[in-house]
């Protein structure tokens, strides 16, 4: 029996993993404070992953372009992508190459990526699939208190807390044993569904929001007004401990709770009654998830949101505070350690002289060699195989093709490539498009650090042998830099050695791992960044912000309308989200018969007259159509739903990918897509072809 | 997306000179060598919003060279929350508008534009300056109207003393030195902000009497019952309302006097018996004005240099005298003018008027009597204060009145804005309770599905542990909490079925056979 945490979301929940006696294995929850001895179907079933039977063992080459993927030795596979990355870097520049990660890697793997990437290709092209889902939450963060940390404080504050505002977030469904701690505070669900979330809300006495999606910044500011007008200021916090505010009011000030009803749809007596339960409440929380982040106004939202809880003096008070709900299992630990474009390890700007040469000086290299900021994820997918853009992909720990906005896209851009290289432990959608596969492990195969949502450091423990045949990611980075003519030691296939290394290369960074040491992260401390030498830092905040002032910043912000607005031929807006069997891309819990069985397949979730007027009815397969392309969902007609509004889970691959028909409109600052509202229309799949306006 | 830079084609002729004094170049049948000049007249909610806007889209100015122009002292304010500072739920100070970018406008406070020249495309200011401009803003709203009544206006038209509009912050400090908890207070005009201002003054602790001359109050926007029932709330908070009733005069120190005789004690008369746009500078300088600066959907004139938004412009689709309209407007024109969406039209209004009462959710939009070509549901309940009607015409919705129907209020109106199709069940429309759309109930749920459901209740959502799987592992000998959770996971989630399933164990205790 290994004691360690669970494959999937940011909860990091704790499991024991341990043999079923038939070769198999089984996984049963573990005491931990964040999951309160609790598991979700998919962490209950987990064991299944170690099972599935299209694990790949063996790398994977094309011999040609277009010949069919043929199982190869790993020398073979590891000297084609490293000549094939040196011959193309001589010939076109180090940005000829670019690196594709996930949120899902340990910290060692996000950091040795980064460095990999820095270090042995020297390009600036590294970005990630985090970009998709943190990143507004993490620049309205940065810019309000100076630094990033998803919640600062832990999990465990919520059960204590009086009202609980949770914006864009269904996490009933997405991270259940979190509900655990929200049994006792008044909850306020603001959601465009009626989610299983908005629906315990709704039980218990608590208030249900439910905007047109897009305009959770119209109803975050109509809430402030709101609570100015009923007197729910914190004018002392205000005044002690932020700036900014009278800017930001002015745009509050045009949001009066009737006028954003007429935006939102929420009614102004809701909008006013969640005022007064945040304004009265002794404790009280504020967090967003994707439903308010992932938007081309995403990181103004979540800065709306923030006044919102500055303004009623939450954000450093104890017991109280602002958070956002890290979505991928190492999201928050993932942005950290150098995979995203404009950063270096420690949560460090890659533009900062001073970053650059602390990191240059662990890493033995000349500063000056470090290159700058690349594309973020995805300007760097429009890039890929055009003249001034990457001519090659290493990909690790994500699934593009089913994941991206605008998926449609994405695979001719994969296909224009010189070389596409995937790491991965399944042929996923993206793996099936590679000229090289490469065999990895996966969490119960592996040791290294996770960081949860709380920016707790955890131990990710090996339960059980990789496969024959399979080569962790640090030695797949390992053999490669080797080939490109790297040291090995600069690229230690050893976890403890890596994360040795990343707790030097962090220090004195905003995200300090220096204190996380193996002893202390076995004897499970709570090793909360920043972790210098002494305790880890469970509650941030508490003194000051981190601002040189030490003052939070009121950012001002107006509402804006979405990227694209419905229309004669779109009436209707789509919106993109999870379901409680699956996770992400569904790579992994497809694979995981029970939750296969459990939602097999793309479903539209759409008001029955609405699907009435496109001709639908109830388990009827539709064709969901944008201007960007077209998608294939059961109808499941749900009188509950907003009329204008329908939802699609992004788990489901081919014909059946929600992304197909999501927008790439980005946001200005954190470069996050528009994924959770497009303009669309509804139209039954049998008449497919004869309606069809791409 | 990729604006134009000139969104307006110049002047062929070439005759008319640009400015004399402070544009920068000629206007002519050429490329301007640099940003055009606008001038917006008026720096009120709609031309503070027009120079924003502007402000957003060309953000160097590189396109568009702005100079505003507004009358009063101070800067911009949201004059629709003028009864909130009435009622002291927020200060005069809370209203100021947002400011714009540093350098972003030339903004002239306390000056006034006296003249228009189109010929020499400018504006004659009090000061004596003349500003030439490439493009004339009017936003110059609308001003109260006191009615001929005997004592209310001194012969200048200013308001004699007691006497108040409810227009500008001038009139809402008046009012609040004038009014004492307690004191007698007479609001002329029973329309929105007639009832706005009431509230707001019954909730500072005035008694008030309303004097509405129409047949009932908010005449335009509801029928005669909902009318009715909304006095009844009025009533309740201790405000008297007369409608249909004519007043005769002002009687400072005592009150306003009905035709009829009676005297209405009153130490303060608030005025808000309609407004009419300010539009004698255009039509001095020869523009059509019929009612308001008349402008098509460019929110053009008869001079197309000249564009009129918001209170003071009149349009053939509607929405005069409402801010959001004006805002609306401002955003096409700035699209316009920049060039950043040269497509952009103002088509008219769907208004919705959304009374702000503390306390009183009432909405309407729309024909508050439509005719029986329209479908028409409505629920009335004196006794408990609530109204609801709507009117359905060829699937969409013609009018509503909603008054205490929160809910169903927010879904109405955005059916309504967007022109979208009415679910099919109108009498669950009104009753609310679902978001968004019709659908209370189980409409869409096919039946075998429900019965389904209903024979195997999913127990634990987070597990998909349905009510069998339980009573199984209970017949297998699970008879804690603990011993189901071990059997089949359920309670290991969210927790939330934790009490459901100690029901459930309690249950099959009680029905299990004597000796188990």
């Amino acid at each position: 029996m290994t004691r360690t945490h669970c494959p999937y979301c940011a909860l990091q929940c704790a499991m024991h993993v341990e043999s079923d006696g038939a070769g198999g294995h089984t996984t049963r929850p573990a005491p931990f404070p964040t999951s309160r001895g609790g598991l979700c179907r998919k962490g209950w079933s987990a064991g299944a992953l170690l099972a599935a039977p299209d694990r790949l063992t063996t790398p994977l080459m094309r011999p040609a372009k277009d010949a069919p993927l043929r199982p190869v030795g790993w020398d073979t596979a590891l000297d084609h992508v490293a000549g094939r990355l040196a011959a193309l870097r001589a010939e076109r520049g180090p940005d000829a190459v670019a690196v594709f990660g996930g949120g899902g890697l340990t910290n060692e793997k996000s950091y040795l990526l980064g460095k990999f990437a820095r270090v042995a290709l020297a390009t600036s092209q590294i970005d990630y699939n985090g970009r998709f889902c943190m990143s507004s939450a993490a620049a309205a963060g940065l810019r309000a208190f100076g630094i990033d940390r998803g919640l600062p404080f832990p999990v465990t504050d919520l059960a204590e807390s009086d009202a609980v505002l949770l914006a864009g977030a269904n996490v009933a469904e997405t991270m259940p044993p979190l509900m655990g701690h929200l049994s006792a505070p008044r909850l306020i669900v603001v959601d465009p569904r009626r989610s299983a979330t908005a629906e315990r809300a709704l039980a218990v006495g608590g208030l249900h929001l439910a905007p047109r999606p897009g305009t959770d910044l119209a109803l975050a500011l109509g809430i402030l007004h709101a609570v100015r007008a009923e007197g729910g200021l914190a004018h002392g916090y205000i005044e002690e401990r932020t700036t900014g505010f009278d800017a930001a009011w002015r745009h509050c000030a045009g949001w009066w709770p009737e006028r954003a009803e007429l935006t939102t749809g929420v009614p102004a007596a809701d909008i006013r009654a969640a005022a007064r339960i945040l304004a009265g409440a002794g404790r009280a929380h504020i967090l967003t998830g994707r439903g308010s982040e992932q938007h081309a106004n995403g990181t103004d939202t979540v800065s709306a949101w923030i006044n919102l809880a500055l303004a009623l003096g939450l954000p450093g008070r104890p017991g109280s505070g602002y958070g956002c709900l890290t979505g991928q299992g190492n999201g928050q630990g993932g942005r950290e350690h150098g995979q995203k474009a404009d950063q270096l390890p420690g949560y460090r700007r890659i533009d900062d002289p001073a970053a650059r040469r602390h990191v240059a000086s662990v890493w033995g290299i000349d500063p000056g060699s470090l290159p700058g900021p690349g594309r973020s994820a995805s300007e760097l997918i429009d890039a890929l195989g055009t003249a001034d853009g990457p001519g090659a992909l290493l990909l690790f720990g994500s699934n593009p093709v089913v994941s991206a906005p605008g998926a449609g896209r994405v695979s001719p851009r994969l296909a224009a490539l010189d070389l596409l290289v995937v790491a991965d432990f399944v042929l996923s959608e993206t793996a099936e498009l590679a000229d090289v596969v490469l065999p990895v492990t996966q969490w119960a195969e592996e040791d290294g650090t996770m960081t949860n949502l709380e920016g707790r450091i955890l131990r990710r423990r090996r339960a059980v042998a990789p496969p024959e045949g399979v080569r962790s990611d640090l030695e797949v980075l390992h053999g490669l830099a080797v080939r490109l003519g790297r040291s090995g030691a600069e690229f230690p296939a050893d976890p403890g050695t890596v994360l040795a290394e990343l707790r030097a290369a962090s220090a004195g960074g905003a995200a300090d791992y220096s204190g996380a040491t193996p002893e202390r992260l076995a004897a499970e401390e709570a090793l909360h960044w920043p972790c210098p030498d002494g305790a880890g830092t469970p509650r941030l905040f508490l003194d000051g912000f981190t601002h040189p002032d030490g003052r939070a910043r009121f950012t001002a912000v107006d509402h804006r309308d979405t990227a694209e607005a419905p229309d004669a031929d779109y009436p209707l807006v789509a919106t993109t989200g999870r379901v409680l069997a699956h996770y992400q891309s569904g790579a992994q819990t497809r694979r995981v018969p029970e939750l296969a069985a459990a939602e097999p397949e793309a479903f539209v979730e759409v008001h029955p007259d609405t699907a009435a007027h496109s001709g639908l009815v109830d388990g009827q397969w539709a064709r969901v159509v944008s201007r960007r392309g077209a998608t294939e969902a059961r109808v499941r007609a749900t009188p509950g739903a907003r009329s204008d509004t329908v939802f699609l889970p992004f788990h489901f691959a081919a014909g059946q990918r929600a992304n197909l028909i999501t927008d790439t409109a980005l946001d200005p600052v954190s470069r996050m897509p528009e994924f959770k509202a497009c303009a669309v229309r509804l139209e039954p799949r049998e008449r497919a072809g004869s309606g069809e306006r791409p | 997306m990729n604006p134009r830079p000139t969104p307006f084609v110049p002047d062929p002729s070439g005759a008319a000179a640009s400015g004399t004094a402070r544009s920068g170049h000629e206007a002519s049948g050429h490329e301007p060598s640099g940003p055009r000049h606008a001038v917006v007249v008026g720096h009120g909610m709609v031309g503070a919003r027009f120079a924003e806007e502007v402000a957003r889209r060309d953000p160097g100015g590189l396109r568009l060279r702005l100079t505003v122009v507004g009358a009063e002292p101070e800067g911009p304010y949201n004059r629709i929350l003028l009864p909130d500072v009435l009622a002291g739920r927020l200060g005069a100070g809370d209203l100021a508008l947002p400011a714009l970018p540093e350098g972003a406008a030339d903004v002239r406070h306390g000056t006034a534009a006296t003249a228009i020249d189109p010929a020499r495309r400018s504006v004659v200011l009090d000061t004596g300056e003349r500003l030439g401009y490439d493009e004339l803003v009017l936003a110059t709203g609308a001003a109260a109207v006191l009615p001929p009544l005997p004592g209310v206006a001194h012969g200048d038209g200013t308001p004699a003393p007691g006497v108040s509009a409810l227009r500008d912050l001038g009139d809402c400090r008046r009012l609040m030195a004038l009014v004492r908890p307690g004191a007698p207070v007479v609001v002329l005009g029973g329309g929105v902000l007639g009832l706005e201002a009431a509230r707001a003054l019954a909730g500072r602790g005035a008694r008030v009497h309303l004097v509405e001359s129409a047949p009932w109050i908010m005449r335009r926007g509801l029928d005669q019952q909902a009318a009715g029932i909304l006095a009844g709330h009025y009533e309740a908070l201790g405000v008297t309302v007369h409608a249909w009733r004519t007043a005769a005069r002002w009687l400072p120190g005592t009150g306003l006097e009905l035709d009829d005789g009676q005297v209405l004690a009153g130490d303060a008369l608030v005025v808000t018996a309609g407004v009419r746009a300010n539009s004698g500078l255009a039509s001095a300088a020869g523009l059509a004005v019929d009612g308001g600066v008349l402008v098509d959907d460019l929110l053009g004139t008869s001079d197309p240099r000249i564009h009129a938004i918001g209170d003071c412009a009149r349009h053939s689709g509607g929405g005069g005298g409402l801010v959001a309209s004006g805002w609306e407007q401002a955003a096409v024109l700035a699209d316009l003018v920049t060039g950043a969406a040269p497509g952009a039209r103002y088509r008219g209004a769907r208004p919705v008027t959304r009374l702000k009462a503390e306390g009183i959710e009432l909405t309407s939009l729309g024909e508050p009597d439509a005719d029986a070509s329209a479908e028409t549901v409505t629920l009335a309940d004196p006794p408990g204060g609530r109204y609801a009607k709507l009117s359905v015409r060829d699937g969409r919705v013609a009018g509503a009145i909603l008054l205490g129907f929160p809910d169903s209020a927010a879904v109405i109106a955005r059916l309504y804005t967007a022109a979208s199709p009415v679910p099919a069940d109108r009498l669950a429309l009104l009753l609310g309770g679902a978001v968004g759309g019709a659908g209370t109930g189980d409409a869409g749920t096919s039946a075998g599905a429900v019965s389904e459901a209903a024979a195997d209740p999913l127990v634990c959502l987070c597990n998909g542990v349905t009510r069998s799987t339980i009573e199984d592992a209970w017949l297998d000998g699970a008879r804690t909490r603990d011993a189901v959770a071990a059997a089949t996971r359920a309670t290991t989630g969210c927790g939330g079925c934790v009490r459901d399933v100690g029901t459930l164990l309690g249950s099959l205790a009680e029905k299990a056979p004597v000796g188990d």
